[in-house]
């Protein structure tokens, strides 16, 4: 796959904090296998934040999964390596994920906040989970617990609630606390805010962003949410169909998306501010990923295919510093 | 019902327009609790609202705001608990106050937020246009049927009609389904239509195409549509006017570019700041208010922004504010804005 030359680069900087070249992962299933992700590098550095962005069965969530390894069958790791912290965690032994989980690399789910423990207050589920995993007393633990609530922005008072008692937005609150309660150097966070209204999505993101800059983690945000993810993150991936078709900074990515369906992601949201113009979206439908498109996976939706698109796999290059992308019209040198 | 002195009320509407449906004072309370509980969830209290023929009214607000139950009372799929709605000038609730007539349930479709729940997964998409197509007698014989099922399939956008017509919904996309879904409604000749959350679970990209549907269907065939989001911005795209809810209460009407370049109610500006802004980026803290809706469970007196609103007075927190007209088309209900001198609140 030529996509791993995103990871050379990424390689050279040397310090990566988890690094992922070439995962492959697929779905077995009775119509054959399904290809969720397909070929997938990108690293994160410490302290940055990666935006995964995607529809739904674009392969986003299944990356997660198969960073922690919590992938259930008939999904199967096909290939590829992730490495964290220049070890190699698709070798890891059982003993060694408990710890590489929650110490080292911690999740949250969208829909986390319906898996809190309906029957243990909110503080022992903090206790506990410190608990599982450091040798020190319940009394220490609970006073790191009532610091967790205070840094999520719960009051403390509130550390012996049930979780029917908090709102949605206290309960994905105190998820992020769990999370946050070994300190791991990297936190998954898999559409975390997508089950809340608006005002509750703002305060979590202000939050995130907010106990970010101060405790210094490193984050790989998986939304479908595109506009929500070029406020949170330093750099972007775009995936569709089981890949990853454009990277840059977020920025970048916003004011010059250079792959057409990044563009079409782009005018699929209606403005708040200025003109009132026609949006088009992208015509069609997701494909299908046990018989994807040939040649680049966009072309049955693409407006701008020409030539090679239907056949020829379009390679995976950095077309300016920084700014990756898998679209013959940036790199095709044959005729067109 | 105190309708009586409160009907003159202008309540947002565009009277140059023929007003198909007149929602008027509409209180909906569920009783909760045991047998002897005075208890009661106010998910709807005076509600009023106009939809003109043709045109695209939103409600906007967050979940528990009490945009669904409002649909709901219109569909006649529960009983308001007190005022009206008139249809085409009748009191449709006093005229059939158990049920509604096979001709308003034709007339007054609804589109549902899931296409994944809405169709017969046993049976293909033929079945599920031709049902309503016999039994609301719109086409008779075979011929004609099937002459309707190609126009329904090709209205909505999907081609081939006959491959479509016989595929099953699992064999679709979600916004395939969606669009389906809307074929069904169309195909007893509807005057209004209730979309609740009709793209929220479909993937972005292809939630623009099936808005865009739904203007071109209020265009070419005059249908009004009352349209039910969460997402101010695309109530910005294709509303005409848009309705501001908050714990079952209608805080703010206006045209829709006007309410989102210059909203009154401190909690539709809550609304506009909280959407993601990517040109902006991500500030901290730069929420005005905290928080989210209040208990619906016997509210207490007063405006129910009150304990959240950074602007709340003595006064929001004894009455509930009444409707000040600021603008051709805007209202509000706010103590921050002159109070009508007839409202008692």
């Amino acid at each position: 796959m030529v996509t791993a030359g995103a990871s050379t680069s990424r390689d050279a900087t040397g310090e990566a904090l988890l690094q992922v070249d070439d995962l492959h992962v697929e779905y077995a299933g009775p119509h054959g296998a399904v290809r969720a992700v397909d070929g997938v590098s990108f690293a994160i550095r410490p302290g940055e934040v990666v935006g995964l962005a995607g529809e739904s069965g674009s392969g986003k969530s299944t990356i997660a999964q198969a960073i922690l390894r919590i992938l259930q069958p008939p999904a199967i790791i096909t290939g590829g390596r992730v490495h964290f912290n220049g070890r190699d965690v698709l070798e890891m032994s059982d003993r060694e994920l408990e710890d590489f989980r929650w110490e080292e690399v911690s999740m949250v789910f969208q829909s986390a906040m319906n898996s809190l423990n309906p029957v243990t207050t909110i503080g022992d589920q903090i206790v506990d989970a410190i608990l599982a995993h450091e040798r020190i007393s319940r009394k220490t633990a609970t006073g790191r617990a009532r610091e967790l609530l205070n840094i999520v922005g719960i009051e403390e008072g509130r550390i012996n609630d049930y979780p029917h008692q908090l709102s949605g937005g206290m309960r994905q609150r105190a998820v992020i606390a769990i999370a946050l309660a070994l300190n791991p150097p990297l936190m998954i966070m898999d559409e975390p805010t997508t089950a809340l209204d608006v005002v509750v999505q703002k305060e979590i993101m202000s939050q995130i962003a907010e106990l970010k800059e101060r405790l210094g983690f490193s984050i790989l945000f998986i939304t479908h949410d595109i506009s929500l993810l070029v406020e949170i993150s330093d750099t972007i991936a775009i995936m569709y169909a089981g890949q990853i078709v454009e990277m840059a900074a977020a920025r970048t990515l916003f004011e010059r998306p250079l792959h057409p369906y990044t563009q079409g992601l782009m005018s699929s949201f209606p403005a708040l501010t200025g003109e009132r113009k026609r949006l088009t979206g992208i015509p069609g439908s997701p494909p299908n990923l046990i018989h994807p498109p040939s040649g680049c996976r966009f072309h049955p939706r693409c407006p701008h295919r020409f030539k090679p698109c239907d056949s020829v796999v379009p390679p995976f290059t950095e077309v300016e510093p920084d700014h990756w992308v898998a679209c013959h019209l940036h790199t095709w040198q044959g005729e067109r | 019902m105190q309708t009586g002195e409160q009907a003159k009320t202008p309540l947002g509407q565009l009277d140059t327009d023929e007003i198909v449906m007149d929602v008027r004072h509409l209180t909906k309370r569920f009783p909760v609790g045991g047998l002897f509980s005075q208890s009661k969830v106010h998910a709807l209290d005076d509600v009023s609202f106009t939809l003109p023929r043709g045109k695209i009214v939103t409600l906007v607000g967050e979940s528990g705001s009490g945009k669904s139950t409002t649909a709901r009372v219109l569909a006649r799929l529960i009983q308001p608990t007190s005022g009206q709605i008139l249809y085409n000038g009748r009191d449709i609730v006093r005229e059939e106050p158990r049920k509604a007539s096979l001709q308003y349930r034709s007339e007054v479709q609804m589109v549902f937020q899931d296409p994944f729940g809405s169709l017969n997964p046993a049976h293909p998409i033929r079945y599920s246009l031709e049902r309503p197509l016999k039994i609301h007698k719109k086409a008779r014989s075979r011929g004609e049927i099937s002459d309707r099922i190609d126009e329904l399939l090709t209205t909505v956008g999907l081609e081939p009609p006959g491959e479509v017509a016989a595929k099953f919904p699992y064999q679709l996309s979600g916004g395939q389904r969606q669009r389906v879904a809307f074929a069904r409604a169309l195909a007893v000749d509807p005057k209004v239509m209730l979309a609740d959350e009709p793209v929220s679970m479909l993937d972005v990209s292809i939630r623009i195409g099936v808005l865009n549907l739904m203007e071109r269907l209020s265009k070419e065939r005059g249908i009004s549509f009352l349209y039910i989001t969460h997402d101010i911005a695309s109530a910005r795209y294709i509303g005409d006017q848009t309705n501001v809810m908050y714990a079952g209460r209608m805080v703010e009407s206006a045209e829709s570019v006007e309410l989102i370049d210059e909203p009154a109610h401190p909690y539709t500006k809550l609304l506009l700041s909280a959407v993601p802004n990517p040109k902006a980026g991500l500030k901290v803290n730069e929420l005005t208010a905290r928080g989210e809706i209040p208990s619906l469970l016997d509210p207490p007196p007063g405006c129910p922004f009150a304990p959240r609103c950074p602007f709340a007075m003595p006064v929001c927190r004894e009455t509930m504010p009444g409707i000040s007209v600021i603008g051709p088309q805007h209202w509000v209900r706010c103590h921050l804005f002159p109070q009508p001198a007839e409202s008692g609140g």
